[in-house]
């Protein structure tokens, strides 16, 4: 087991070099003159020459690479080109805002997923029409159109919540549930979608198992079958797919944080793009890449505490 | 075949009806289907109809509310929402389409190269896969507007090959399992070059999944598209539903209907795209679940006495025994030896009563097919009553309906079935009826011990479980009996055993483990259906012996559903012959064995004579050889 998550972490060390490099390269090389395109067409050629020395883009390319690089190893991803702050300071500073509607949105996906998949893969009727019509809404509508709806709903119509704007929980542990209900609704309702389809899914094909059939023969009560047998067995497709929903959500999180006006990362990646502020740009593929793998770690955890094959091999 | 109702009529597969004729004779994907034909016209020639440019705006129409003039109102730099919805429509079409095509050929070709040549291409491509489904999309498309700037249509391309791992995989496994087919393999012994053999056989496998792939991902690609405009990262130039809607999300407050057209637009096309998607899925899976069931039926239509002789050569010796006709079906109802009523000495009333018992399975469409026709039974007490028929005689599908475990969509649709005077189906309460009995008086030995435990949880817990719930032990009291079980029915090693899980120990110790779980309750009768057919030689006999042994010790009654004359021969009182659905002879072993009556019995019991000299033959190679 220990082998296991040694060689799983290797990988994902592997992983984020080779984004790490990926990343360098496209951002530095493949937009040409930086330099020239940050003070603008008009620009001096000397002026140019002069940012670009200053900003350390005149070295040649693997030098800066190993410059950056040897910075991140010891957790220095450099410093913003327009506000001079440190990359990291800005990201810590951000990350618990993304991290809370991301991971609340994982959580409220996980169980409403389980008690809806659940209930559509054993009682059928018109639970499982409501999973299909949820199912082709939260696949189909993009997540920004949903925020949107809800916004005008919730917030300018009835006015429950705030339209905007973020609470910290230090603050105030009632405002911060209010400032991020909506953006956990809006973001969960895809991956509600998706995994609620899997676990029912999962959840039909474990019961038409030949040992379901011989507990059932053993005078265990249908509840005790699904709830712990069934699910169980269910439980490990529907994690792997979790983790990509993952992945995903920290995507759509850039697009939702716009709307409620929340100050995460996502706010922080659309300034750094339209400015061209490189140096945050890779911060954030940097800080994505590395929760996307820290991540895949726990869920094969997880995968391993559900599966005994997985965990004694 | 002379039979004549054969449980086989399930409707032949549609087959040669297009997927697109099948696809519009439902409701719902005919109308996404005509949504997206009329999007796309507006796409082409919308804009000649547009009353106004798409960049046009007059400073006296700002946020004009919907009039004549402006069908849709106007936006906030006073530009016609009507004339800019048309131009956006042809826009995001356009951005869908290429990011679609980009991922399609991208991942298609990938995929059918790794797939087909393997090698160092495989490789690379599932890495650069794990590289692209470590970043989430949309981080990956702000890296790149960073550095390339705001360009819808460069955005799509990056968008598409972000996308393309998801044809790449699909293709990539069809290609994979298509290319040691033996009509691959026959394509290349005639000569065919491999992109001949690649574009007609292996391309026409995956068509239909590419196409509903291409549905789910022009729709990922509009709403991803929107959604960067929404952001306003996009060219402010380029008229699109995203940008329509960013401009009406600043002017929420004031002009609340600009938000409208835009909304509509994306989520009904994307719905729209969802829609067709899953129709096209439905019609595709139902095809081949019809072609697959279909397929199962023909095999046990010719194939079925070739299943019972190979389970007899299963039990040594050769199976010379390839012409045997099946007899056609008397329907004069079973024939019962005279003698059947008093072989055993215990004349009361029987355990296990089935009266003109009836199974059927509902299909999709037309009626039920029955699979049991009318079967009766008695299993009196302490007897071991054999069941025996070849496979699909529906011998498993009669023990399935007295416990109770019918699989979904299977029903005891006549008859009755009653245990100790209470009757199990057919009643208001069957439920109450069957969970007062079932796992406590009626237990139940299966087939294959390896499925039948739950490979998640530990051996002990699968057999203490059932103990504290129907018997109400605690879990000391329950422990301490699961123990002493395992050690009775001969595990060496019971703490261990208990311990382990179920992959970890023999096929021969899992079917102990389960005999130990069906006797555990104490039973009245238990229900062995081919509790030695998944076993080795070696380990049947085994556990022949200790059914028999426990089976003595307690008085129980035994139902064994066997396809196996052997071990009839070997354990049984009585026995009962089964051939498609019906009981054709009945009585004691004895008699059976010595006197059958009906052609297919003795069909059957031929079966075995005919492999001796084949056996002999067998051993005298061994003895020369030694």
């Amino acid at each position: 087991m220990l082998v296991f998550i040694i060689r799983r972490l290797l990988a994902g060390i592997v992983l984020l070099l080779a984004v790490s490099f990926v990343a360098f390269t496209m951002l530095y090389i493949g937009g040409g003159d930086i330099a020239r395109r940050l003070l603008g067409e008009n620009a001096a050629p000397e002026v140019v020459a002069q940012k670009a020395a200053e900003l350390g883009l005149d070295r040649p390319f693997f030098v800066q690479y190993l410059d950056w690089l040897g910075g991140a190893v010891r957790g220095d991803l450099g410093a913003s080109w327009f506000t001079s702050q440190a990359v990291v300071v800005d990201l810590s500073s951000r990350l618990p805002v993304t991290l809370s509607i991301v991971v609340g949105a994982v959580l409220l996906a996980a169980v409403v997923s389980v008690v809806l998949g659940v209930l559509a893969a054993t009682r059928g009727g018109w639970i499982d029409g409501l999973v299909q019509f949820i199912s082709v809404i939260g696949f189909s509508i993009p997540n920004f159109l949903i925020a949107l709806m809800l916004v005008i709903v919730f917030a300018i119509n009835l006015g429950w919540f705030n339209a905007t704007g973020y609470v910290t929980f230090a603050i105030s542990p009632a405002g911060w549930v209010a400032s991020v209900t909506l953006p956990i609704i809006a973001l969960s309702l895809a991956t509600i979608a998706t995994v609620t389809q899997q676990i029912r899914g999962s959840v039909l094909d474990a019961m038409t198992r030949d040992y379901v059939r011989t507990l059932q023969t053993r005078g265990l009560n249908s509840r005790t079958i699904v709830l712990q047998h069934v699910l169980r067995n269910a439980g490990g497709p529907a994690l792997a797919v979790l983790a990509v929903q993952f992945i995903g959500l920290l995507g759509g999180a850039i697009v939702i944080e716009q709307i409620f006006a929340l100050p995460g990362i996502g706010q922080l990646t659309v300034q750094a793009t339209t400015l061209g502020d490189i140096p945050v740009v890779m911060g954030v593929v940097m800080i994505t890449a590395i929760i996307a793998v820290i991540v895949n770690l726990a869920i094969d955890l997880a995968q391993a505490a559900l599966n005994p094959k997985v965990r004694l091999s | 075949m002379t039979a004549v109702d054969v449980p086989t009529t399930v409707p032949a597969p549609l087959a040669r009806v297009s997927l697109t004729r099948r696809l519009i004779r439902r409701p719902i994907a005919l109308a996404a289907l005509i949504f997206l034909g009329i999007i796309v016209l507006v796409a082409l020639v919308g804009p000649f109809f547009a009353p106004y440019g798409p960049n046009e705006g007059s400073i006296s129409d700002i946020l004009a509310p919907p009039s004549p003039e402006h069908l849709l109102g106007a936006d906030s730099s006073g530009r016609d929402v009507f004339s800019r919805l048309l131009y956006a429509t042809r826009i995001s079409v356009l951005a869908a389409a290429l990011a679609t095509v980009t991922s399609l050929v991208i991942g298609v070709v990938a995929g059918l190269l790794a797939g087909y040549y393997r090698g160092w291409f495989d490789t690379t491509a599932s890495w650069f896969t794990s590289l692209i489904m470590a970043l989430p999309g949309i981080v990956v498309l702000l890296a790149a507007r960073t550095v390339f700037g705001p360009s819808v249509w460069l955005a799509m391309v990056i968008f598409g090959i972000i996308l393309s791992p998801a044809y790449y995989r699909l293709v990539y496994a069809t290609v994979s399992g298509v290319r040691n087919e033996l009509f691959i393999d026959a394509a290349r012994v005639s000569g065919l070059s491999d992109t001949r053999i690649i574009g007609r056989h292996i391309l026409s496998v995956v068509r239909a999944p590419i196409i509903i792939q291409s549905a789910i991902i022009a729709g990922i690609a509009i709403a991803i598209q929107s959604g960067l405009e929404f952001l306003g990262l996009g060219d402010l130039t380029v008229p699109t539903w995203g940008a329509m809607l960013n401009d009406a999300f600043i002017n929420i407050y004031s002009a609340p209907w600009l938000m409208l057209p835009p909304s509509l637009a994306i989520s009904l096309t994307c719905i729209a795209l969802t829609l067709l998607a899953n129709g096209m899925r439905d019609v595709l899976e139902r095809s081949v679940t019809v072609r697959r069931r279909a397929r199962r039926a023909v095999t046990t239509k010719t194939g079925s006495v070739a299943a019972v002789t190979t389970s007899f050569s299963l039990s040594g010796g050769d199976s010379a025994v390839t012409d045997l006709e099946p007899e056609p079906l008397l329907d004069a109802g079973p024939i019962i030896h005279r003698d059947d009523a008093h072989s055993t000495s215990d004349n009361s009333e029987p355990l296990l009563r089935i009266t003109d018992l009836r199974v059927g399975y509902e299909q999709a469409e037309g009626p039920d097919v029955e699979v049991v026709h009318g079967v009766s039974l008695d299993v009196r007490k302490g007897e071991i009553h054999g069941l025996i028929g070849e496979s699909g005689s529906g011998k498993t599908q009669t023990a399935f309906a007295v416990l109770g475990v019918l699989p979904r969509g299977g029903r005891v649709t006549a008859g009755e079935i009653t245990f100790d005077g209470l009757r199990l189906t057919g009643s208001a309460r069957e439920g109450r009826s069957y969970r007062a009995v079932r796992g406590t008086r009626i237990a139940y030995i299966p087939q294959e011990p390896m499925s039948n435990l739950d490979p998640s949880f530990k051996i002990g817990f699968q057999l203490v479980q059932p103990l504290r719930q129907t018997l109400g032990l605690s879990k000391k009291d329950a422990t301490a009996k699961a123990l002493a079980l395992l050690d009775r029915v001969g595990i060496p090693n019971p703490k261990r055993t208990f311990d382990a899980y179920p992959f970890e120990v023999s096929g021969g110790m899992a079917q102990r483990v389960l005999i130990a779980g069906a006797v555990s309750t104490e039973p009245d009768l238990i229900i062995a259906d081919e509790p030695t057919t998944a076993l080795d030689v070696t380990v049947q006999a085994e556990v022949l012996d200790l059914i028999r042994d426990l089976q003595r010790e307690r008085g129980m009654a035994v139902l064994l559903v066997t396809h196996n004359f052997g071990v009839v021969a070997d354990l049984c009182d009585r026995v009962t012959v089964m051939q498609q659905g019906r009981f054709v002879e009945q009585g004691p072993v004895r008699t059976i064995l010595g006197h059958p009556e009906h052609p297919y019995t003795r069909s059957l019991l031929d079966a075995i004579l005919d492999e001796g000299p084949a056996r002999e033959e067998l051993d005298e190679i061994e003895g020369a050889q030694r």
